[in-house]
């Protein structure tokens, strides 16, 4: 039996299937997959993503640690700032992807997925050991809830029970707030695309805060989304998921993620990434379009007469209405509308690289 | 929906019915509901061999892939090809138009493998659990 979060009875009895995820009991689906995806693009949706892993770095030297151990600069970032980072090993191969919040240049919290928390953890903690940097790491996770509420009309919802202007936080920006009249924090951002939340609070004001959420939400017909459309949410944007497109046998440059390395400072991996910018990146993540039926699944192999790739992630895009998805590919084939083929249950499938976001708002 | 009572069951949720030697086969409502959003079938190719409880075809929902097996042995006769335009038929009418291939049934006694619709509905009542 799985570990639950504070609101797993709620789904439970909201008729939501239950899956492990990581190790969690978590929602895939309350109503269906399609249904709950079009109601984050078309209104509101409400996630229950409390799995999610937070670790607290303070101290005097909590900078020095996360410069050491994050792909970005923190110190350039002012407080109430958010960065998307990844951790790197050694040989630059990625440990996982994380946002970073800076409360202060003393005081910072890293939100890492919840199958990573305890490596991630151990990493940190280990790194700060090694060079007697004066910090403290803590895993918090079990004393935070999260809630994610995504789409065009959250930001009216959430208006009504926080005691701020929403319009004070821009995107990837957060402020430690009452909400509900619960202190916890609030950052515009977010996984599917669209204008939305990430909320945090103490564990046990899980249930309030979801029902004042679920009733102040229901002008908009606000719906409870599980990981399912949360998947497709983020596949259509073009996101990367842990374990999918990423994990220690590939490098931020292969991952579409040259983007959040800050090289004019030290990290750990840096030399590694650095030498490899410098060879070529042998493969990369691109994106595809089916010409033919069928859909691509994760593990499914990408040819263009020989083995050319693999597919990491592949659904129906139900805003697309088209298959598409992502995969690795040798970089000679990862030029746009190059046709491939891709194989499902042994049969060949056509299809060609696109440009990546599939969806943009 | 109820489960029709001329029909015959598996435990994996797939149904046949028996007209002049022909079975037609198809899922349960059970089976679409817990799919749910039935994006895409593979049909089966007209003439395949299939055997009881094998692979028949598979269809795919959003999130997963699943396997359809046969309820009967014998060839495949037809394919309802309404289903490449439309899956979400599977979903709306899993009985009736959602219905996937006929198969020639090659022997009777097989029937005796799968439930009656009052069996199934017991069967169900021990799932929900």
């Amino acid at each position: 039996m799985g570990k639950k979060t504070a609101l797993f009875e709620t789904h439970k009895n909201l008729g939501a299937t239950i899956v492990d995820f990581g190790g969690w009991m978590m929602p895939v689906q309350y109503t269906t997959v399609i249904e709950e995806h079009n109601a984050t693009r078309n209104s509101v949706g409400l996630f229950d993503i409390s799995h999610m892993g937070e670790i607290l770095v303070t101290g005097k030297q909590a900078t020095e640690l996360l410069q050491k151990t994050m792909s970005r600069d923190v110190s350039k970032a002012n407080p109430g700032k958010m960065l998307l980072a990844v951790i790197c090993n050694k040989e630059g191969g990625i440990l996982d992807d994380l946002t970073i919040y800076k409360f202060s240049k003393e005081k910072f919290m890293l939100v890492v997925n919840g199958a990573n928390e305890e490596k991630d953890f151990n990493w940190i903690k280990k790194i700060k050991e090694e060079n007697n940097f004066e910090a403290e790491v803590k895993n918090s996770s079990s004393e935070f809830s999260k809630l994610d509420l995504q789409g065009p009309n959250s930001e009216k919802i959430l208006q009504k029970i926080v005691d701020f202007d929403l319009k004070e936080i821009g995107f990837y920006e957060f402020k430690q707030a009452k909400i509900d009249g619960i202190q916890g924090i609030v950052s515009r951002s977010g996984y599917t695309g669209e204008t939305g939340f990430e909320l945090y609070f103490p564990w046990d004001s899980a249930l309030q805060i979801w029902n004042k959420l679920m009733e102040t939400g229901k002008e908009f017909n606000i719906k409870p989304v599980g990981l399912g459309a949360r998947d497709t949410l983020r596949l259509e944007c073009a996101m990367n998921l842990y374990g999918n497109e990423m994990d220690k046998t590939k490098t931020p440059l292969q991952a579409r993620y040259g983007w959040i390395l800050d090289l004019e400072k030290d990290f750990i991996g840096k030399q590694a990434i650095l030498k490899q910018k410098e060879q070529g990146v042998k493969g990369k993540l691109v994106g595809f379009e089916l010409t033919e039926r069928g859909i691509a699944r994760h593990g499914y192999k990408v040819f263009k007469g020989e083995e050319i790739g693999e597919v990491t992630s592949g659904t129906l895009s139900p805003t697309l209405k088209k298959s598409l998805g992502l995969c690795y590919i040798k970089t000679e084939f990862a030029k746009t509308d190059t046709e491939i083929e891709i194989e499902i249950r042994g049969k060949k499938v056509k299809a060609k690289i696109v440009k990546i976001p599939f969806y943009k708002k | 929906m109820d489960n029709p009572k001329e029909l015959h069951y598996t435990k994996e949720h797939e149904w046949v019915k028996i007209e002049n030697g022909i079975g037609t086969v198809g899922i349960t409502d059970f089976a679409q509901h817990s799919l749910t959003d039935i994006v895409f079938v593979e049909l089966p190719e007209k003439g395949k061999q299939v055997e009881q409880f094998k692979q028949l075809t598979v269809l795919e929902s959003v999130k997963s892939v699943s396997d359809i097996y046969s309820p009967i042995s014998g060839e495949v006769t037809e394919v309802n090809e309404s289903l490449s335009d439309s899956p979400e038929q599977v979903n709306k009418s899993p009985f009736e138009n959602g219905w996937i291939a006929k198969i020639k049934l090659k022997d009777e006694k097989e029937l005796e493998n799968l439930m009656t619709a009052e069996q199934y509905n017991e069967y169900l009542k021990t799932k929900e659990h």
